[in-house]
């Protein structure tokens, strides 16, 4: 009733081509995209600084894993030390020239991420699945080893840190630094999410993404058809990496503040890893879902619990995110491979037809 | 549609509960940062203890500071920065007295936040050294001591034992350190020492991933074979890396560790053969203390504490009740010197900053014995307190040799400069505008 698609015809091309071919989808977008706009008026600095920017930050990393594994099916485990790439080349880039907008460095500094996951990513021509797993692997601890013996990464600093220098941009407005305030960093970073996922989302559905899942579906058959592997699935490596060391150099100047190379750890990659398999592979809005889940879940137990009245300490919270964490990544392996975004669309279907199911 | 009606007078019901929550109380909010997981918890696990039931005993027994209450809340960070960060953010607008990052990398984080939203840092012995300088980091105190005065005092205490500065010379120390910003803290301090007294320092990184497994740095340290051996560890790296000593039967009593290694737990990792193994300290050992009664009484007895009764009044819960103790006399102080009982974080920077522990206080608080007298000043956020060697007699740790001072003349200038490459490189960093009180 409510969502319902009969009666609207597509007329011409340009219509049929659109993202959001349905008008109903298209008013949940605009009713989403003014939420996103008005929260940063509604919501506290806590609201905004710990839990929307680290969580679109994420979510443009997911997304950057998605298009690698989700779309041209090539298994990574070297997302965090990506997104290290990203964050460092930023550091560098902004202390080198310190009067360029911050903004337009840290999309630069994607570029240099995806240089090195081009070159991580040439045994992806020989060798798959989790093989390949294992040299993404290699990236991580190869970068990771990077960040801690290269001195020149963080500009001898004897704490070994990286330190995300004072930045202003658009007339007067602070960008980074400790100074800078939590609405114009959400919208800075809600403004690169925005447009760099409309970005991937034409990639994905042109002929680049077609190429990937071919490639992801039988790479044999992709190749017999005309799509060269070398490119395909260089370019996924590419598109990935430019994703996460955007998301990267996010985390690092609108976020923390600051970072210790151990903020690139494996365990980020794997964070991420989660986010992309319970919010669906090959799905750009479960990338969305899954790091809400993931990046909210024990932020909201810790929330949730003392005001139930269930007083429990800080460190059972923990113990508690994680296991539900690890349960549900079972259990969506097991019942919906797809993950949150299949049970989206699902949904999607049975609201097509509501109130009056057939079939 | 009973059932509609149900689940929405649930929801209004959980936004009404959560939206009356929040109520600022006469109260002083402590927050906690502790790690009771992970592969640092078993350092972090009793300091978070000492900490916690300190200030419990106070609201038990004195119904808190000056008869206002202490809220106690941890925030769980398994020593990782990502979730540091975020636990500063949720009590930011909680109303928190002063951050306890418990962390050397949390706290580089939170240096430039706090000046900015006005909170003070209390890195008690961690943290950044530079941060002693008061007049660049007003809101960042790291009381008794810096870990550059620890390198110093390390270095000190082993040329007391050569027999004098002289017999320094082409002497080899190994540094064996946490390979993050904790461990690599103290090397500028040693790297200039190496070169003033013409000692060889040589350097075993530990990756926090590997400190479970340093059978390769302690295979190269059987190579080098160093006279001295200095450890900055913690968590999961300090008990590996005495018991991968004791297999190479390293001579302990050369084996010395920062304040930040000398758990019991760490010590006790290589058992009998363990015995000599030193580290610094600068507070007392062992539950022969009157504040300790009282804990033991009104929380242990109690059943408030989470602490392993086997565990209690260990070195690192008595580093915790210290800690607390810190903050306690903070909020003291800066409730003297407001005039009012309920402080803000403004007043407790302002405390801080006065603080002064006097012997009496000390008579008076039952620590006699416990802790030297302290004080701080504005130019000073550290004070380079005088601190002592403690020895691993195979069971605890006992007091050797007496309270000595680092080689203050040396730190202090080396500090100064290390502030102003901070400020450097971190332009433009804000110029001290708080007024000093004392």
């Amino acid at each position: 009733m409510l969502y319902r698609e009969s009666g609207q015809y597509k007329t011409s091309y340009i219509s049929d081509q659109s993202i959001f071919p349905i008008r109903e989808d298209r008013i949940g977008i605009a009713i989403i995209g003014l939420i996103a706009l008005a929260i940063p008026f509604v919501a506290s600095d806590f609201f905004l600084n710990a839990i929307m920017t680290p969580f679109l930050i994420l979510a443009l990393a997911a997304i950057g894993l998605n298009i690698l594994t989700g779309y041209a099916g090539q298994l990574s485990l070297g997302t965090g030390a990506f997104m290290g790439v990203g964050a460092y080349s930023c550091y560098k880039l902004t202390t080198i020239f310190p009067d360029v907008n911050i903004i337009i460095l840290v999309l630069l500094s994607g570029i240099f991420s995806a240089g090195i996951g081009v070159i991580f990513g040439l045994p992806s021509l020989r060798i798959k699945g989790l093989y390949l797993a294992v040299t993404t692997l290699a990236a991580q601890f190869f970068l990771e080893w990077c960040f801690i013996r290269i001195p020149w990464l963080y500009n001898y600093n004897s704490s070994g840190a990286i330190e995300v220098p004072e930045r202003r941009g658009f007339g007067d407005i602070i960008l980074t630094g400790p100074s800078a305030s939590a609405m114009t960093q959400y919208f800075a970073v809600l403004g690169i999410v925005v447009v760099v996922t409309l970005a991937v989302k034409n990639i994905v559905r042109g002929r680049i993404g077609r190429q990937w899942m071919m490639i992801r579906d039988m790479d044999i058959a992709a190749e017999l058809m005309g799509v060269r592997p070398l490119t395909a699935k260089l370019s996924a490596f590419a598109v990935s990496s430019y994703l996460c060391g955007v998301a990267g150099a996010m985390f690092i100047f609108f976020y923390l503040g600051a970072a210790e190379p151990s903020a690139f750890s494996i365990t980020l990659s794997f964070q991420i890893l989660f986010m992309v398999i319970l919010g669906g592979l090959g799905s750009l809005v479960g990338s969305y879902f899954g790091a809400a889940f993931i990046w909210g879940l024990p932020i909201m137990l810790r929330a949730v619990l003392p005001a139930m009245g269930i007083d429990i300490g800080a460190e059972t919270v923990f113990h508690i995110a994680t296991m539900v964490v690890g349960a549900l990544i079972i259990f969506f392996l097991i019942v919906e491979p797809h993950g949150l975004a299949r049970l989206w669309s699902l949904g999607k279907e049975k609201l097509r037809v509501w109130p009056f199911p057939y079939g | 549609m009973r059932l509609k009606r149900l689940i929405a007078g649930t929801i209004l019901a959980g936004t009404l509960a959560g939206a009356a929550l929040p109520a600022f109380a006469d109260e002083l909010f402590v927050p906690l940062f502790s790690y009771r997981t992970g592969p640092y918890a078993g350092s972090g696990i009793p300091i978070a203890n000492g900490m916690h039931d300190y200030l419990t005993m106070l609201n038990e027994r004195d119904g808190g500071i000056n008869g206002v209450k202490i809220r106690i809340e941890e925030c769980e960070t398994g020593y990782d920065t990502q979730k540091g960060v975020e636990c500063y953010e949720q009590v930011k607008g909680d109303g928190a007295l002063v951050i306890s990052p418990y962390s050397t990398g949390i706290t580089l984080q939170v240096i430039p936040k706090a000046s900015v939203d006005k909170i003070p840092v209390l890195s008690m012995a961690y943290g950044l050294s530079a941060a002693a300088e008061g007049n660049t980091f007003p809101w960042v105190f790291n009381p008794p001591d810096t870990y550059w005065d620890g390198a110093s005092a390390i270095i000190t205490d082993i040329t007391r034992r050569e027999g004098g500065a002289e017999a320094m010379k082409g002497k080899k120390i190994g540094y064996i350190f946490l390979d993050a910003g904790y461990g690599r803290e103290a090397i500028p301090l040693l790297e200039q020492l190496s070169k003033d007294m013409g000692f060889e320092l040589l350097q075993y990184p530990v990756p926090g991933k590997e400190m479970q497994n340093q059978a390769s740095q302690w295979l190269n340290i059987r190579r080098d074979k160093p006279d001295y051996m200095v450890m900055w560890g913690w968590g999961a790296m300090n008990p590996t890396a005495v018991k991968e000593a004791t297999k190479i039967r390293y001579p302990m009593d050369k084996f010395y560790g920062v304040w930040w290694s000398g758990g019991n737990d760490d010590a006790a990792a290589g058992g009998e053969a363990a015995k000599g193994y030193r580290t610094l300290n600068f507070h007392g050992v062992g539950a022969d203390y009157p504040f300790i009664a009282d804990i033991k009484k009104y929380v242990i007895d109690a059943g408030k504490s989470q602490v392993d009764p086997a565990k209690f009044a260990d070195n690192l819960y008595n580093r915790g009740v210290y800690n607390s103790m810190l903050i306690v006399e903070g909020i003291r102080r800066a409730q003297e010197l407001a005039g009012k009982t309920v402080i803000d974080a403004t007043d407790m920077r302002v405390g801080l900053e006065n603080l002064d522990i006097t012997e009496e206080r000390l008579k008076e608080m039952g620590m006699e014995g416990f802790a030297l007298p302290m004080k701080l000043s504005c130019e000073d956020h550290s004070g380079h307190h005088k601190v002592y060697v403690v020895e691993w007699d195979g069971k605890d740790w006992q007091k050797s040799g007496d309270w000595f001072s680092p080689d203050v003349d040396m730190v202090k200038p080396l500090l100064k400069k290390a502030a102003e490459e901070y400020v450097a490189s971190n332009a433009p960093w804000p110029e001290r505008t708080e007024a000093c009180a004392n």
